[in-house]
């Protein structure tokens, strides 16, 4: 299955894109998925990273075919 | 004619609307470049008292998005200069300022006296202390942060609804500031203005309000979108239970052997862990300086470079000390991990 994944702030910086189409395998939940896309990324406290699927924060939701995901982390300056 | 005119023809304010507004009490937490248009709006719209709340000073390098203050306003107490300036536009308005950093011991307190606040705040730290304060004083709170060209927003702890840790229940040590990334001073300038009309429309009762939704926006791309936030009731009745949860943040500096020298004021975060950092913020200096080791190097930090660089200066010609380094991008270029 094809998910697009958006990525936000210092995510995106790591990754160094800021969406990409992933070609997934096997059922998987939103929270499996975010750790996986975050593997291996330059990220300090991966916990503090929220996902959304179709523009719902939920990290229960299992993955389907054409999903969209936002990739989250908090933002301090003002 | 009213000075509010063209804002009671709406049917959205309309005199009664007026009223409210008029008897309204709304905080600004961080008066920078998120709380100077917020506070403009606010003060414009006739808001009955804003509170201004800011313990720092304005720096030249904050005039390009802290749209509120003038050159001759550099070195000036931001909450005063603020007041000055907003009294100028709208002296209906009553302004009270705080020059002090909000703290667990003075948040509750303070937060009680207003019906809405608005965080204009540049850390982790204060935003979760506004978050829990609010649900122990059951009021209203307008979030906005930025990185770069993005920005998030959100009105939580609206009418029951999901709170700051219901989106972000875990913090991160990366208290990245506007000072440490960039910021072109017109994204604050959105999302404060955004701040305010969500302070708006909660006291007028008008309208769709920011609750149960986060607002993403990036700036460069000229793109934005909405996600739907859900209640983790289980962290507000922690909150509720247990009273405020208070996010210290401390790291880990990368050489253990090196001595270093923070400048920075006691709350500022992250704080640093280890024998061989000592913290003397800036106005102690003179009384502490006998506290610095003056027989090996020390680096000397703060949060961007900027005030270590005083400091040293200060250490060299007052007390002739000869071994001190400046951390030149501030604290973040040498924290471990």
């Amino acid at each position: 299955m094809k998910v697009t994944i958006k990525y936000f702030g210092l995510v995106a910086e790591a990754a160094d894109k800021s969406e990409e189409v992933l070609e997934l395998n096997g059922a998987l939940t939103a929270s499996e998925l975010k750790i996986q896309c975050l593997n291996g990324l330059a990220i300090a406290d991966k916990d503090s990273v929220q996902i959304a699927v179709n523009q719902n924060l939920d990290d229960t939701i299992t993955i389907k075919d054409g999903d969209e995901v936002a990739l989250l982390p908090p933002f301090a300056g003002g | 004619m009213s000075r509010y005119d063209r804002q009671i023809k709406l049917t959205e304010v309309g005199p009664e609307g007026q009223e409210k507004l008029c008897d309204a009490k709304v905080l600004i937490v961080g008066v920078g470049g998120l709380g100077c248009p917020a506070a403009m709006y606010l003060a414009g719209a006739g808001v009955g008292a804003i509170g201004l709340m800011d313990h720092d000073k304005v720096d030249m390098s904050n005039l390009h998005r802290q749209v509120l203050f003038q050159e001759s306003d550099v070195g000036r107490s931001k909450a005063n200069a603020a007041k000055e300036r907003l009294e100028k536009q709208n002296s209906e308005v009553r302004f009270e300022v705080f020059e002090e950093p909000l703290t667990i011991e003075n948040v509750e307190n303070i937060i009680n006296q207003y019906d809405v606040v608005l965080d204009g705040t540049d850390n982790f730290e204060t935003k979760y202390l506004i978050n829990d304060a609010c649900i122990l004083t059951d009021k209203p709170w307008v979030f906005a942060s930025i990185y770069k060209n993005e920005g998030q927003l959100s009105v939580f702890n609206y009418k029951d609804g999901p709170t700051y840790r219901c989106v972000f229940p875990k913090s991160t040590r990366q208290n990245i500031s506007c000072e440490a990334t960039g910021v072109l001073g017109v994204l604050p300038g959105i999302l404060g203005a955004l701040q305010a009309a969500e302070a708006l429309k909660i006291i007028l009762g008008a309208g769709e309000v920011l609750s149960g939704k986060l607002k993403l926006i990036n700036m460069m791309q000229a793109s934005e979108q909405t996600i739907k936030i859900n209640k983790r009731p289980e962290e507000v009745e922690k909150i509720r239970k247990n009273g405020i949860a208070p996010v210290y943040i401390d790291c880990d500096l990368k050489n253990k052997e090196q001595w270093y020298l923070d400048v920075r004021e006691v709350f500022e975060q992250p704080k640093p862990k280890g024998k061989k950092v000592l913290s003397i913020p800036m106005g102690d200096l003179t009384s502490r300086y006998q506290e610095i080791p003056n027989n090996q190097e020390v680096f000397v930090f703060c949060q961007s470079g900027k005030r270590s660089k005083n400091a040293i200066e200060i250490l060299k010609n007052e007390f002739g000390f000869h071994n001190l380094k400046n951390v030149e991008g501030g604290i973040e270029t040498i924290i471990d991990g």
